[in-house]
């Protein structure tokens, strides 16, 4: 077992019987199942929706090359500069070398997935800038120093008594105010921070590519003021984020609201096509973005597992899954977590060290069930546990095992050998993680074959297949 | 009509019971019963852990095992649903297609095939019935055996809360995740004993084998019991 696979148990260990844990985020993610079904209203036929939207994504995946030279070929036209990463150190460097021409020492971020995954903010740190997170959940992330813990909902895990703790160690506030009063204090901090900072940086829900731009849905207008305030404007994003054409905004953008947070449409709904135009009176006076790589064509190259990169990060999927539910955002070690995340990591980030969590799954298939893009996920853990398999990544035991269990399959006599009493023996001493905290099995006497043998074909004096 | 059952690796060896009850209910509405003794494991083990090529030699077993007509009835929607949406990644086009269009789980043989919903059955207890993933999931019954079930004399059916969330078992992954799999467990057996029901009935015994463990283990007072434990009751 890697180290990695180990941590991921050791946490899962602490985390399972967390009652805590457990009552808050049931207490949360309660929340959000109860506001789904009131976002849903307002599709007809929301499966011909879901289709639909996997059918866009399926074009813009499958003719990924020409999607974001499209979309390069339009924006560059309006004055934003892009930049091709194929790793994240490579986004890194491109970033400190923006900020080093601007002479920034304060950059505000808006909520980005991406930017965690190359841990942007502890980059920056280190050459010197202050990077502050704007998202409110996100900032109260960055405050306790803690990577989020949802993808959509950063500080989930925490409850509004804990958060008013965190802001009094912080600032020295009195730990009981509300959370509307929390709310405001941050807002002050932050406002000072956007007419500081001279980037700001903001990730994309979607690629346009037919007209060149770049979509972001908030709900704080956090990202608006982000990309709007400072003279420089960074926009970061994964490749696999492109849609078509701006009209498919009309299908996106109703589907990640309501399953990402049950509502019909996110407060703020931002399409950026460029810096400030000549004519324009507002607006960041350069823009970049970055089309970040890092091992999505990976997932690209490999036509069974492809399709994960339709993923719209709404969240859904890990609202869904028992597996998430109990163990948490944080102890999956990743940047992303839940279903999703067992999926993509292994491919993003080597089979190897990462294929236990496309274990770590009871195949309940309600992932599958409510993704918006209708992406199988449950059918691609099984395919990850293949690939694992096939590139000799399993332990010599299990191999064993399994063709051991091969044979034994093969052989009806085989499976009828030794008695109840042998087999409880051996299976309860063997499978000690089924018996520590489960009763022993108890093994029949005798098999359902050897029983009907006896009872119904030497009955009726026949042998072999009744 | 002819029925070929199928008798899940873990039924024949630790529940036959639950086997020759499946058999006393389809043989009551009138199905000649057929078993072919040679029959072994649907391949999903295997399959599930990543083994693919050890699981298509048993799944073309079960394939060879299963030849004929003959309508092929599991009391288990995770078999059931492996056999009909997981052969095809095995076995190219048509390979499979004969036995996936002919094999059923139980409940929903009877229902949709049979269209039987009441089958004499009295069992005078309180119960919670537990929706298996691959029943909801893999085979999409919901209402079929609770249909079954509301015709049983004397039994009183109580939904719990969070029904259709996994129990935790997952074959491989209650042993290899046991943390995660028993708090799963926990969760459903206090949701279960939260309705006051005495028994847990399911479609799968593979959820009720994880289930029982964990209540025995916590000495709750509930009892699991398979769907065709509780229709052979006549």
């Amino acid at each position: 077992m890697t180290d990695t696979a180990a941590t991921f148990i050791a946490k899962s260990t602490i985390k399972a019987p967390d009652l805590t844990h457990r009552r808050t985020i049931n207490f949360n993610i309660g929340r959000y199942n109860a506001a789904v079904p009131g976002g849903k209203q307002q599709f007809d036929q929301l499966m011909l929706a879901r289709e639909r939207a996997k059918n866009r994504k399926w074009l813009a995946i499958e003719s990924l090359d020409k999607s974001l030279e499209r979309f390069e070929q339009h924006i560059t036209a309006r004055g934003a500069k892009v930049i091709w990463a194929e790793t994240g150190e490579q986004a890194l460097k491109e970033i400190e070398a923006i900020c080093k021409a601007k002479g920034c020492k304060t950059l505000v971020k808006s909520k980005s997935m991406v930017t965690e995954e190359i841990h942007l903010n502890k980059y920056l740190e280190s050459i010197g800038i202050e990077s502050v997170e704007t998202d409110l959940g996100e900032y109260i992330q960055q405050l306790d120093e803690e990577p989020p813990y949802h993808i959509v909902t950063p500080a989930m895990h925490k409850n509004k008594e804990e958060i008013a703790r965190l802001f009094a160690d912080k600032f020295g506030t009195l730990p009981t105010l509300t959370p509307e009063q929390l709310t405001l204090f941050a807002r002050q901090q932050l406002r000072e921070k956007y007419t500081k900072a001279e980037i700001g940086v903001t990730g994309a829900n979607f690629i346009i590519s037919d007209i060149g731009g770049v979509a972001i849905t908030e709900n704080e207008g956090n990202a608006r003021l982000s990309c709007a305030w400072p003279k420089t404007h960074i926009v970061i994003v994964g490749i696999e984020k492109v849609i078509p054409s701006i009209n498919d905004l009309a299908l996106f953008w109703p589907l990640l609201s309501t399953f990402g947070t049950g509502q019909k449409v996110t407060t703020y709904n931002t399409i950026i096509a460029g810096p400030r135009q000549a004519d324009e009176t507002d607006g960041p006076e350069e823009m970049y973005v970055i089309l970040l790589d890092n091992g999505r064509t990976n997932l690209l190259a490999n036509a069974k597992t492809r399709e994960a990169l339709y993923c719209i990060r709404c969240g859904a999927c890990l609202n869904a899954c028992p597996v998430y539910k109990n163990i948490g955002g944080h102890t999956y070690g990743t940047t992303y977590s839940g279903p999703i995340g067992s999926v993509i990591t292994p491919h993003l980030k080597g089979m190897n060290e990462y294929k236990h969590l496309s274990y770590a799954s009871s195949l309940c298939g309600n992932c599958t069930e409510v993704c918006p893009v209708r992406i199988n996920l449950h059918e691609l853990l099984l395919e990850n546990r293949h690939e694992a398999v096939d590139e000799g990544d399993s332990t010599k035991a299990e191999s064993f095992s399994w063709k051991l269990w091969k044979i034994a399959s093969l052989n009806r006599r085989m499976m009828n050998l030794g008695n109840g009493k042998l087999k409880n023996a051996f299976i309860n001493r063997v499978f000690k993680s089924w018996t520590q905290h489960r009763a022993d099995l108890r093994f029949s006497d005798k098999t359902f074959n050897q029983m009907w043998k006896e009872k119904r074909l030497n009955h009726r004096g026949t042998k072999g297949t009744a | 009509m002819n029925v070929s059952i199928f008798i899940p690796c873990f039924i024949d060896q630790l529940y036959p019971s639950v086997a020759f009850n499946m058999v006393k209910v389809l043989e009551k509405v009138g199905c000649k019963v057929h078993y072919n003794a040679n029959q072994t494991c649907c391949g999903q083990p295997a399959f599930n852990a990543g083994f693919w090529e050890e699981s298509k030699a048993v799944c073309a077993k079960f394939l060879k095992d299963f030849e004929g007509s003959d309508y092929i009835v599991a009391p288990s929607a995770s078999c059931a649903g492996f056999v009909r949406n997981y052969y095809n990644k095995l076995f190219t086009k048509g390979e499979a297609a004969s036995v996936q269009s002919r094999i059923y789980e139980f409940s929903e043989f009877m229902v949709k095939v049979l269209k039987v919903e009441d089958v004499g059955a009295r069992f005078f207890a309180k119960a919670t019935y537990h929706d298996s993933c691959a029943g909801l999931r893999e085979i999409g019954i919901k209402s079929e055996p609770r249909q079954l079930l509301s015709k049983v004399e004397g039994l009183q059916l109580i939904e719990m809360n969070d029904v259709e969330t996994c129990c935790g078992f997952g074959g491989t992954f209650a042993v290899k995740f046991e943390p995660i799999s028993i708090a799963m467990a926990d969760q459903k057996i206090t949701n279960a004993s939260a309705t006051d029901a005495h028994y847990i009935i399911s479609t799968d015994m593979s959820c009720l084998m994880h289930l029982d463990g964990c209540i025995k283990n916590k000495k709750s007072g509930l009892k699991v019991l398979h769907l065709a434990d509780v229709l052979a009751n006549f």
